[in-house]
């Protein structure tokens, strides 16, 4: 059965466009995806992502438990930080990417929907004895404000020092008195916030934020703006660029991966992967001509098939045309020509990351 | 849903205004709501001939490429150059200024494979479900 959010009502007034999306009724576009993406770059606009996954850890050795299931270093995390991660299996192909939230007296992990039961069976499978893990993903609402004016319209609800908050950190505090985690981070490159809050709250979260937002001309923005949105940042979606037959040393994430850490799940296919050398890597490249790169669409290097595109579009932020894709070595390094299949071969080149580069992430 | 009656539509969401035996022809007010923004378009070379049916063209919208067909049998006879630059007239008025092609047709009688406003209204809102 397909499932809606708690601001389903408010897309539908704002005549967005609704398709399923990871088992929801999602909002694809409002006034238009390019008109949606400028505004991001530009002021603010608000998204709902409360199809996103929430799992609460709790126990007296959680981080250790977390320590295992991740690739990152869960014990170096300070109190309120936030942190990128994989799930992994033990072949080292990608189960999800997810961030982790080092809460007092717990851990929050927030996993991509479109994986959210798997990953929790995963977990699940995975679990130790003395942790509890609860996924409250039904019970929670979440929304990203981003921009460049975030700040300003989220300072207005809530009476906590935002301006102290730095990027990758997370508070539980009160926003429009009401209790929630506010974290500065996103999936856009722009500063910005995501708020988590229980489902009950979600009508008087909505009416304020765009209260408070109105003179930014703040606007709902749909999942074709975010995509791009990401990609303009090289920032990955699970099942385009990253999937259960990649890994993050392919995918260039391994600074998501800490090596020294004595056991997680997935290591030893990792350092064996490391010792191999790798075969292909997920570069950016720019189109040289006019031609839009998509998923699935072939990569060639000096007449033969070197790779494929994972992610592509039209970029109105630096007005190219890019993707994503795995190209195998050597064809992988920034300078290198590429012909993209689309309707013959197009010329393209690899490029050094992010496309976009004046975005104003803290 | 928008479907202005003076004007046949095809199966692939096209339409054409047939006047003295010219067809102008573009893609419909629910064709660019699919297709979202659209970033350009491939238009064919005046002069090429076309058979009805044929792809003669490429859409290429943020969300996804579509072919564009002939409505019609004849010879391009113009394209709209506007397009070049600014892609997203046919966004913004897709029976208007965002026409694409003027055929000059060949063979009439192919009309009668084309549908009218009410029969285009039925097939959008079959392709919805």
């Amino acid at each position: 059965m397909i499932k809606r959010t708690a601001f389903f009502d408010m897309h539908v007034q704002n005549n967005g466009k609704m398709v399923p999306f990871a088992g929801f009724e999602m909002p694809v576009q409002f006034k238009g995806v390019i008109d949606e993406i400028k505004r991001v770059r530009s002021t603010v606009g608000v998204f709902d992502v409360s199809h996103m996954g929430e799992f609460i850890i709790t126990g007296e050795r959680r981080k250790e438990f977390v320590d295992y299931i991740t690739t990152n270093s869960v014990a170096s995390l300070e109190d309120h930080q936030v942190q990128y991660s994989n799930f992994l299996y033990e072949n080292g192909g990608i189960v999800d990417d997810l961030l982790v939230y080092n809460l007092k007296d717990k851990i929050m992990l927030v996993v991509n929907a479109s994986n959210c039961e798997k990953d929790f069976n995963w977990v699940m499978k995975n679990k130790w004895d003395d942790v509890n893990v609860e996924n409250i993903s039904d019970s929670i609402s979440q929304l990203a404000v981003q921009g460049p004016v975030a700040e300003k319209v989220i300072a207005k609800l809530t009476s906590y020092p935002l301006e102290k908050m730095p990027f990758y950190y997370c508070a539980e505090t009160k926003v429009c008195g009401i209790d929630m985690v506010i974290s500065r981070t996103g999936y856009t490159g722009e500063d910005g916030f995501e708020l988590y809050f229980y489902n009950e709250n979600a009508k008087k979260m909505w009416d304020e934020i765009f209260k408070a937002g109105k003179e930014f001309d703040i606007e709902p923005i749909g999942l074709a703006a975010r995509d791009t949105l990401r990609l303009e940042m090289r920032y990955m979606l699970y099942g385009n660029d990253i999937t259960q037959d990649t890994t993050p040393l392919e995918a260039g994430t391994g600074w998501a991966v800490k090596m020294e850490k004595k056991d997680f799940i997935g290591r030893n296919a990792l350092i064996k992967q490391k010792e191999d050398g790798l075969k292909r890597k997920l570069v950016c490249f720019e189109m040289l001509e006019k031609a839009i790169p998509r998923h699935g669409y072939e990569i060639f290097a000096d007449d033969r098939k070197v790779g494929e595109v994972t992610s592509g579009n039209f970029s109105p932020s630096t007005e190219k045309y890019i993707g994503l894709g795995y190209v195998d070595s050597p064809f992988n390094k920034p300078g290198q020509d590429l012909f993209i299949e689309i309707r013959g071969k197009k010329k393209a080149v690899v490029v050094k990351p992010p496309f976009y580069k004046n975005a104003t992430h803290k | 849903m928008n479907t202005p009656s003076n004007l046949k539509y095809t199966k692939t969401h096209e339409w054409v205004l047939i006047e003295n035996n010219i067809a102008t022809e573009g893609i419909t007010d629910f064709a660019q709501s699919e297709l979202s923004d659209i970033a350009f378009v491939e238009l064919p070379e005046a002069g090429r001939k076309v058979a009805q049916g044929e792809a003669m063209g490429t859409i290429e919208a943020v969300k996804a490429v579509s072919d564009l067909v002939a409505a019609l049998s004849g010879e391009i006879i113009e394209v709209n150059e506007a397009l070049k630059n600014s892609p997203d007239k046919i966004n913004t008025s897709a029976f208007g200024e965002g026409w694409i092609v003027k055929i000059k047709i060949s063979n009439p009688d192919e009309a009668k494979n084309l549908m009218n406003a009410d029969e285009y209204a039925k097939h959008c809102e079959e392709s919805h479900h």
